[in-house]
């Protein structure tokens, strides 16, 4: 049997990444702000564990307006929830394989 | 070192589950909403049962002479009643939800909010709607089971975006405005059981067991 740690997504270490993809996961896009609160972390640390994602083709990313000002929103891609589903598989394999 | 991965998988497992919880659901409904409402509710209706009761209506057991048919001053009265009570209740609701959000440094505006109202209300208008079409075309006798089973189907689509438990109480509801139907000139017991009664007991279930 393979080593289901072998199985994790080195890009889901991050607890932000992981916290990013779980609000993303269940709602069709949140905007930065809303992030912000749910994962309790700063602008320029949220922003960048982003940029990776968005990087990998995990999120997408939408840049609109209310009124004049910007409203980033982001939504998960097809690949982000395939690459997620495993990694939460993984996870449950590691838990199981030792209790 | 294999229990260091356990722990840290349940972590993330944890940490994943809390969050997909709070993006996806309102978590800060409270208990005493609940509460307050039935309350508000059983006060409605004992004021409409002191008016009803009247022997000029003869409306409670027997809907037969009197019974409220058309848009005279009498339903006017009892349909502004029913709208106070909803007022009050809603706005106290309304209250500790915002109190308990605050608490918990909640944001009370977000996406799951928004959801919540949405589907909450939209089935709530559509039971409006047909109450009052059933007062215009001379039916008041299925204004009580229209308003609970409606309230009832609202209760379950917005389950889906706040505390699963209301779920139930919306089947209840339903299962109540159902049977009422057959049962005319009982409609305010069933009302007062339904907004009051249920209201009471599942608000203290629910304060028990998220808010103590």
């Amino acid at each position: 049997m393979s080593n289901p740690i072998g199985q994790l997504n080195k890009i889901f270490d991050s607890r932000i990444r992981i916290g990013i993809m779980s609000a993303l996961m269940v709602t069709e896009e949140v905007n930065f702000n809303e992030l912000k609160n749910l994962i309790d972390v700063t602008d320029g640390n949220l922003a960048t564990h982003l940029k990776t994602l968005e990087e990998n083709v995990y999120i997408k990313v939408h840049k609109g307006f209310i009124g004049r000002k910007t409203n980033t929103t982001y939504s998960i891609t097809t690949e982000g929830q395939k690459a997620f589903r495993a990694h939460l598989d993984a996870l449950e394999k590691i838990i199981k394989g030792l209790s | 070192m294999q229990d260091n991965d356990n722990d840290a998988s349940l972590e993330a497992l944890k940490d994943i589950r809390s969050i997909m919880d709070r993006s996806s659901r309102f978590v800060s409904l409270s208990g005493m909403s609940g509460i307050w409402a039935g309350l508000t509710a059983c006060a409605g209706a004992a004021i409409a049962y002191t008016w009803l009761r009247k022997p000029e209506f003869s409306y409670i057991g027997a809907p037969t002479v009197g019974t409220p048919e058309n848009f005279d001053s009498f339903t006017i009265k009892l349909m502004f009643l029913g709208i106070m009570v909803f007022l009050v209740a809603f706005a106290g609701a309304f209250y500790f939800t915002l109190k308990k959000a605050r608490k918990h440094k909640h944001t009370l505006w977000t996406n799951a909010s928004k959801q919540l109202i949405l589907h909450l209300f939209y089935p709530l208008f559509a039971g409006g709607v047909f109450s009052v079409s059933f007062i215009y075309n001379g039916c008041g006798m299925f204004v009580g089971p229209a308003c609970l089973a409606f309230y009832g189907l609202a209760l379950i689509s917005a389950s889906r975006h706040t505390l699963s438990d209301i779920r139930y109480l919306g089947m209840l509801e339903v299962a109540l405005g159902c049977c009422s139907l057959f049962l005319p000139g009982f409609g305010l017991y069933f009302w007062g059981f339904g907004f009051g009664v249920l209201h009471i007991i599942y608000g203290a279930m629910m304060w028990t067991k998220y808010d103590k």
